[in-house]
């Protein structure tokens, strides 16, 4: 504890990316085993986060605060609390594992491919630590190049159209998001402190306004319906690791920076638009179920079904009650878990086949057998089967949907149904069936394989039979920011009333 | 004129000596590395003069300049854009077998022209610091004889200034007959511009045609992208900087002093200006292959960015309008030196595909050219990042609404194109006989090269991460405009 170890995190992969630069090119051995080095230590310097945390307060902890531009009131403010906690150790182990799944996958230019991985792992840090808007800001721009670079070099064939359309659709919503910024530090009493404005109240239609300028940066990366449309594209091209980054984490902030950002500074103006938020999500959840069905290549197919399940954790989080927005968060580290897996799987069976079509497998458990068992407990934990984790995410979520609204808890509720029917269509077309001659020669899986799975099953097993190990961090924070959200404004109200009687 | 007089205006002296003082140097040596060594040292001499100027200001000198502290920020400014542009000259000009003595000399003098417009404060200086930039500018565009274009750009510049500066002309006699003053400060005074009247709204609006096209924003912009093309590559960043640069910070002073702005038809004028300026600019930049004029045209847009700042007025504006030209300067001047030092005998480096695949083999050649694009799209880290971060908070301050929806719109075009130029840089290269990587075949930067450029490189990260002591200096220079 005597060492700062949020900045030790954030800092510690960029540090890495640039003594990763300046290894020479040849000696590609060397560069692979530094990344290794560098992730696991990173993730051994932030295990303290979820041993040292205190579950008994909504506190931020782990601060450290620096001035930065003193003439713009702009600090460098870090700390974590119970909602963002668990969002930094996913980004730290999930680092991990793409390192050891890149391990034979990349064969060109490796140098600049674990540079790019590190730099995105710091700057990804950064986003969920920031106490101070401008840092935020800069931290969830500043990730956008390496990831930029990581869809646009090492990508499928269609790579710079999906680079560049993942890059523009952020970006607009990114500088909304940042007049909106810069609005609430006008009205802040020119401060950036992000811990001022969740005590502060602001206008209602100032509230309203800043709303769908936070809403146009987050939408767009959760991705809500309909700016989801960057999202396949995205997940398509992306190389194995990219995918995993972008559906593990990178979607996650957008509903982070709900969380943390829309819901308590402006909780008059998300309690207004939380209905409409729902339907939305609602949308999404069905929309891209019905999507996948459709789908004749197997990552297309589970990027669109990230779209369903990022509806699920928006309709969660908008239900502002506590099983709702406790069970959003749970299902945000569930599906960073599970379709950052289900990605893995597939990298794993690619650097075999080369292949995404559905139609090019077949038989695949006859062949590669301990690869389907991992396959399967994915796939299961997708639909939300009892015992893994996400059937408690998504139980916790409907729980939370119906008390807000009957009818969009039904709607939602068949989400999981076509969720069923595509994972388990994909999975007995993939795994059952004949045996496609194609992959008839395979070798199942080797050891870094396992080992990279192996986590991540561990995970989906300790969520699915024990969450109170996870979901007892944010008890603390969800219960003060539902409050907040639930109460502000309200003082102003009652008064109203009391003149209106007298 | 008193001893106190003198040295309030020596940095303005020394590059006009300086410049006399070459032009008979090389009647007896024309060995180029001692005109580009008096160039240097004068411009440095110049701008060290400043620390000295800057104890007497602020200063009246004559009724034709004032030595303020706004003044001196943009006149060092430009000293070392004039600096920067003669190191990226020296290696242009010393593989080319033309007359190089005679660049040097028109180099000193358009700088000189540029530091007299930021130094203006009377129609007089305005228009003389003018035509001393437009006439140097008019020879060193076109000082690739033997090139068409570079013969067609100069024309052009050529009969398109000069009509412009007729105009303006015209303007400042109109102005002046409404109003009987041509000293900014009298007419800023005894509140002696009065309502909008016909005659002297004729007289701004030929000022504006005057100003708009060496700004070169919408609908004055049509010379831009030809001239850049055709002018020499370290010529063009001095007119996407210096040139622009100092017509900016005049015509902020006079804005400023005037109070021009409570004018609606003058807002809603420049207002216009700035929405067509980001929106044209960017758009005509999307399906171009020539680095110039994808420079050219992203130079439109940024003086767009730059008037939305104008139009917020205050002092966050003034520093915004600081910042944002400090790390234009850079960052222009980073992009066109990648230009000019990857040029060769044969041309330009200005074709969009030499560059494919460039990364791979000269990684940080491609790195400074994209950390200069990524500052050009305003992503942060670099200095481009706070220059617009200050302007949309000028912009914000102000509740310019329409303007700054349209920046965003802007930037989001413009972020197109500027990743379309990342997007070759990091191209895979047809490969060639046998799977070998063929590597970039266009020249090496070069000693000075990968240290000007290095130098610039760090100054646009520095300014993007820890950008509190410019603005400290800004905020002590800068916003203390209007007195």
């Amino acid at each position: 504890m005597s060492y700062p170890i949020l900045s030790t995190v954030i800092f510690l992969p960029l540090a890495g990316a640039l003594v990763i630069f300046l290894i020479k090119r040849s000696n590609e051995s060397l560069i692979k085993w530094t990344a290794l080095v560098l992730s696991l230590l990173t993730f051994a310097v932030s295990l303290p986060l979820f041993t040292g945390f205190d579950k008994t307060t909504a506190d931020m902890q782990f601060r450290e605060t620096y001035q930065w531009v003193p003439s713009w009131g702009i600090n460098y403010a870090l700390g974590v609390d119970g909602i963002s906690v668990l969002f930094v150790l996913l980004s730290t182990l999930l680092t991990v594992l793409c390192v050891t799944v890149s391990w034979n996958s990349i064969k060109d230019r490796t140098k600049e491919f674990f540079a790019a991985l590190l730099l995105i792992e710091g700057s990804m840090v950064g986003v969920f630590c920031s106490l101070d808007l401008f840092l935020f800001y800069i931290f969830w721009e500043a990730m956008l190049i390496p990831m930029y670079l990581l869809i646009g070099v090492w990508g499928g064939p269609n790579r710079v159209y999906a680079a560049i359309k993942f890059f523009l659709y952020t970006l607009v919503g990114s500088l909304l998001m940042l007049i909106g910024i810069i609005v609430l530090y006008f009205n802040t009493g020119r401060s950036f402190d992000v811990l001022q404005m969740m005590t502060t109240n602001y206008p209602y239609h100032l509230q309203l306004l800043l709303f769908w300028a936070f809403f146009a940066a987050f939408a767009v990366k959760v991705p809500m319906f309909p700016v989801h449309t960057w999202l396949p594209d995205a997940h398509t091209e992306a190389p194995t690791a990219g995918s995993v980054i972008l559906a593990g984490i990178l979607i996650k902030m957008g509903a982070y920076g709900f969380l943390r950002f829309s819901m308590p500074i402006l909780p008059e103006a998300s309690r207004e638009m939380a209905p409409l938020m729902m339907v939305l999500s609602v949308i999404g959840i069905i929309y891209g179920g019905l999507i996948c069905l459709g789908q004749t290549d197997i990552k297309r197919l589970i990027a669109y079904s990230s779209v369903s399940h990022m509806g699920f954790v928006t309709l969660g989080i908008f239900a502002l009650n506590i099983q709702g927005v406790q069970g959003g968060i749970l299902q945000m580290i569930n599906h960073g878990i599970v379709t950052g897996a289900l990605f893995l799987s597939i990298g794993i069976i690619y650097d075999r086949t080369h292949t995404r079509q559905i139609a090019d497998y077949g038989g695949v458990a006859t062949v590669l057998p301990v690869y389907a068992a991992f396959f399967m407990v994915f796939t299961l934990s997708s639909i939300g089967l009892p015992g893994t984790n996400g059937f408690v995410g998504e139980f916790l979520i409907l729980l939370g949907g119906f008390t807000a609204s009957n009818v969009l808890g039904v709607f939602a509720a068949t989400g999981i149904i076509i969720g069923a029917a595509y994972m388990l269509w994909l999975y007995q077309r993939v795994f059952f069936l004949d045996v496609n001659p194609k992959v008839r020669s395979y070798k199942d899986m080797n050891l870094r394989e396992v080992l990279t799975l192996l986590p991540l099953l561990l995970l989906v097993l300790w969520i699915g039979i024990y969450p109170n190990t996870f979901l007892s961090f944010m008890d603390a924070s969800v219960q003060h920011l539902v409050q907040r959200v639930n109460t502000a404004g309200q003082p102003q109200m009652a008064q109203q009333i009391i003149e209106v009687i007298r | 004129m008193n001893s106190a007089d003198f040295i309030a205006l020596l940095p303005l002296i020394v590059p006009a000596l300086a410049s006399v003082v070459l032009l008979l140097l090389i009647t007896f040596s024309r060995s180029h590395a001692v005109s580009v060594l008096f160039t240097l040292g004068s411009l440095l001499l110049s701008f060290l003069l400043l620390f000295v100027a800057g104890g007497g200001t602020p200063r009246r000198v004559t009724p034709l300049f004032i030595m303020d502290a706004y003044s001196l920020f943009f006149i060092g400014l430009l000293f070392i854009a004039g600096i920067v542009v003669a190191v990226m000259s020296s290696r242009y000009l010393g593989e080319r077998s033309m007359e190089r003595g005679e660049y040097y000399v028109l180099l000193l003098l358009a700088t000189l022209g540029a530091s007299v417009l930021a130094a203006g404060s009377h129609f007089a200086s305005f228009f003389a610091g003018l035509e001393i930039l437009s006439v140097s500018l008019y020879t060193l565009i076109a000082y690739r004889r033997n090139d068409d274009r570079g013969n067609e750009a100069g024309l052009k510049y050529l009969i398109l200034a000069a009509a412009s500066s007729s105009f303006l002309l015209f303007g400042m006699a109109l102005v002046y007959a409404q109003t009987g003053s041509m000293d900014f400060f009298q007419l800023a005074e005894g509140g002696r511009v009065p309502d909008l009247t016909v005659v002297l709204s004729a007289g701004l609006l030929l000022i504006t045609v005057g100003v708009g096209f060496k700004l070169a924003v919408v609908p004055f912009h049509l010379w831009t992208p030809d001239v850049y093309e055709g002018a020499p590559a370290p010529v063009a960043a001095f007119i996407a900087t210096s040139s622009k640069g100092a017509i900016f910070a005049l015509l902020m002073r006079y804005f400023s002093l005037m109070d021009l702005q409570r004018f609606p038809a003058v807002w809603y004028g420049i207002a216009g200006i700035a929405v067509a300026s980001m929106l044209i600019g960017n758009l005509l930049a999307l399906r171009q292959n020539n680095l110039k004029r994808i420079l050219a045209y992203s130079s439109i847009a940024h003086m767009g960015y730059l008037l939305v700042a104008v139009l917020a007025g205050g002092t966050v504006a003034k520093t915004a309008v600081g910042y944002y030209l400090a790390a234009y300067f850079a960052t222009m001047l980073g992009a066109f030196g990648v230009i000019a030092f990857l040029s060769g005998e044969e041309g330009d480096a200005e074709n969009l595909e030499a560059y494919r695949g460039m990364a791979w083999s000269r990684p940080w050649t491609a790195g400074v050219f994209v950390a200069m694009l990524l500052s050009l799209a305003g992503i942060p880290l670099t200095a481009g990042f706070i220059g617009k971060f200050y302007v949309v908070a000028a912009g914000a301050g102000a509740a310019l609404w329409i303007p700054l929806i349209v920046l965003v719109a802007g930037s989001t075009i413009g972020l197109y194109y500027y990743l379309r130029i990342v997007a070759v840089l990091y191209g895979r290269v047809p490969e060639g006989e046998g799977g070998a990587v063929t590597g970039f075949p266009g020249r090496v930067l070069g000693m000075t090269g990968g240290i000007l450029l290095t130098v610039l490189t760090f100054a646009l990260l520095w300014l993007g991460v820890y950008p509190a002591p410019l603005i400290r200096i800004l905020q002590a220079t800068v916003a203390r405009l209007v007195p």
